[in-house]
């Protein structure tokens, strides 16, 4: 009892004080995170807009496809990136592995899917006569698609965080190929662990405590878009 | 000096503003939609009624390019406006509201000038179109309003005031009423008529309602099954439909399937078949041109039908028929009395001549109708 008041004690001195190696953690962290989320926006938004308003043979496997991404397990992502990145992989030239660099790609891996869904959902759950209405007003095929995108922008904020939400907690890929070398490639997720197996556990607590204030903050905005109703 | 001599339409017929030709949509393999020509003239008011399923909304869908025809083509000025992003420069012409207001998440104001921002109009000037159509509208004073945040009647008006900012040379409007509450729907039709005789827009009115196409429309498209029963004026259409189905569904109450008797210049006797009704049948005189021994339908709407007690100096009407009252249904400020006269004949009186002439189921009584207020459909 006395260790966890302790090292609860210390995590918060170490929050409060702005630890340098707490700091570079929480940094690189986001940074990697946000990096990879952002491309998984621009891929996943793209390809959920295709598969909203597209038609095209093979349309349902890709999107069971989709589906099935959006829980795939981040060990598994690891392993493939892990097994392309590698020194006689195919792409071993480019000296990706162990890199922050490798740990986007993963991660994007991981939320593209996620994103992605999320977004096709969104798209599909507007009325079908608001594409009406907005050709209706004489939009163009860009301009329905940009309404549309538009009037679903609350839910693909929340396909947004969903991505980010995944990919800052999960632990599989990142230490697969990012390898958790100090001042490098340490997020909060692999130095957790590692500080927790030294039985440092101060500092895993406070790292602990971080994570979860981040994957509140992204929950409670995901709950507050969802509450939001559409206009008449 | 204009030496293109561009306009080639034929002199004296002037290009209605839409026109359908050959005009047919599918779904699921089967027709839904069956409009061999129909033609909506500049400034006019065209109103299509028919029940549900008729077929009326897909029509709608089909003018404004919104639905892909399975064949024919929709004419705009006498040219064929395309499909898809051809119809484009059509539809940037045109503007549609729907039952449902569908409007964009965003304030008031902002989605008035929604249109008129697809068409690249400087915001400025949108906002100041937008902002006068509100006006008119009465929904100026919602103008920075969330779009969220309005009731139903409030929303259906600024989904009209975001269509008729945009200055539509023909609007198009899919029963912009019916999702209402009977008391802002009231003052909605009123502002809708007054915007549309101000701005002298052509328009395609999509209702169920009867008394909303008699109200607005200038022409009444009756739609039965997918196809355009009747097109005509609305006395055309309500006094002489051109079929069964036409009649019944603009309330000709009575419809009496008879033959002609007797034939005169100008006017018939026509008795009344087997019906199924009690007593003589009896022998109806109306206007039209028939010759003995041709089958009739004779429809009689219920307005047109005067209730009078036995005896009395009653109307100058030559169909008196006499009968008793079998039942009597009070709808709004009248009454609706159904009274077997050997036919069932049914009347609307005010309530005034409800209690005045003590009209209660089982009392004898005498209805008249003019022989000019009988519509006689050919069989």
């Amino acid at each position: 009892m006395q260790m966890i008041l302790d090292g609860l004690r210390e995590a918060l001195r170490l929050l409060v004080t702005l630890d340098p190696e707490v700091v570079r953690i929480v940094v690189l962290s986001l940074k990697v995170s946000g990096t990879a989320t952002l491309v998984a926006l621009l891929i996943g938004l793209s390809g959920g807009v295709a598969l909203a308003f597209l038609r095209f043979p093979g349309r349902d496997i890709v999107v069971a496809a989709v589906n099935t991404g959006m829980g795939i397990p981040p060990v598994v992502v690891g392993l493939f990136v892990s097994i392309l990145l590698w020194r006689n992989g195919p792409l071993g030239m480019l000296e990706l592995l162990y890199t922050p660099t490798a740990m986007i790609v993963a991660q994007v891996v991981i939320a593209t899917p996620i994103v992605m869904g999320i977004s096709l959902a969104a798209l599909q759950a507007l009325p079908e006569k608001l594409r009406w209405q907005a050709v209706g007003l004489g939009a163009s095929r860009l301009q329905t698609i940009w309404i549309l995108v538009r009037e679903a922008r609350l839910p693909l904020l929340a396909a947004v965080m969903a991505g980010f939400g995944g990919v800052i907690s999960e632990i599989g890929a990142s230490i697969m190929v990012g390898g958790n070398i100090k001042g490098y490639t340490r997020v909060l997720t692999t130095a957790t662990v590692m500080e927790t197996s030294r039985g440092n556990f101060e500092i895993a607590i406070g790292l602990g405590i971080l994570l979860l204030l981040l994957t509140f903050a992204v929950n409670a905005t995901l709950t507050k878009i969802q509450q939001r109703k559409r206009p008449r | 000096m204009n030496a293109h001599g561009a306009d080639t339409a034929p002199i004296g017929e002037p290009v209605p503003v839409l026109a359908a030709d050959r005009l047919r949509v599918e779904r699921g393999g089967a027709t839904v939609l069956d409009v061999p020509s129909l033609a909506v003239s500049g400034g006019e008011t065209l109103a299509v009624v028919g029940p549900n399923g008729a077929g009326k909304s897909t029509l709608l869908l089909a003018l404004a390019t919104i639905l892909k025809p399975a064949a024919g083509v929709v004419l705009f000025r006498g040219m064929p406006v395309g499909s898809g992003e051809a119809a484009l420069p059509y539809r940037r012409r045109i503007a549609v509201a729907f039952q449902e207001p569908l409007l964009f998440d965003g304030t008031v104001a902002w989605n008035a000038a929604e249109g008129l921002r697809l068409r690249k109009v400087p915001a400025a000037e949108a906002a100041r179109r937008a902002g006068e159509m509100l006006g008119k509208l009465k929904v100026s004073h919602l103008a920075s309003r969330s779009a969220r945040t309005l009731s139903g009647g409030e929303a259906q008006r600024v989904s009209l005031a975001r269509a008729f900012a945009v200055d539509p040379e023909v609007i198009f409007l899919d029963e912009p009423f019916s999702a209402l509450d009977p008391g802002s729907r009231e003052g909605i039709v009123e502002d809708l008529e007054t915007a549309l005789r101000e701005s002298g827009t052509t328009a395609v009115f999509v209702t169920h309602d009867r008394v909303d196409a008699l109200r607005l429309g200038d022409r009444i498209a009756v739609m039965i099954g997918g196809r355009i029963a009747q097109v005509g004026t609305p006395d055309e259409v309500m006094n002489r439909p051109a079929d069964w189905d036409v009649a019944s569904f603009v309330g000709v109450e009575t419809v009496l399937d008879a033959f002609v008797v007797a034939a005169d210049a100008g006017t018939f006797v026509a008795r009344a078949g087997a019906s199924g009704t009690s007593g003589p049948a009896p022998t109806v005189e109306a206007v039209g041109t028939c010759g003995v021994g041709d089958r009739v339908l004779l429809c009689i709407r219920p307005e047109n039908v005067t209730l009078s007690l036995p005896g009395g100096t009653g109307s100058s009407a030559r169909n008196a028929f006499p009968g008793v009252i079998s039942k009597v249904t009070p709808q709004g400020a009248v009454h609706r009395v159904a009274v077997d006269c050997g036919f069932l004949l049914s009347a609307l009186v005010t309530t005034h001549a409800v209690v005045e002439l003590g009209l209660v189921p089982g009392r004898t009584i005498v209805a008249s109708v003019k022989a000019t207020a009988i519509h006689a459909i050919r069989r």
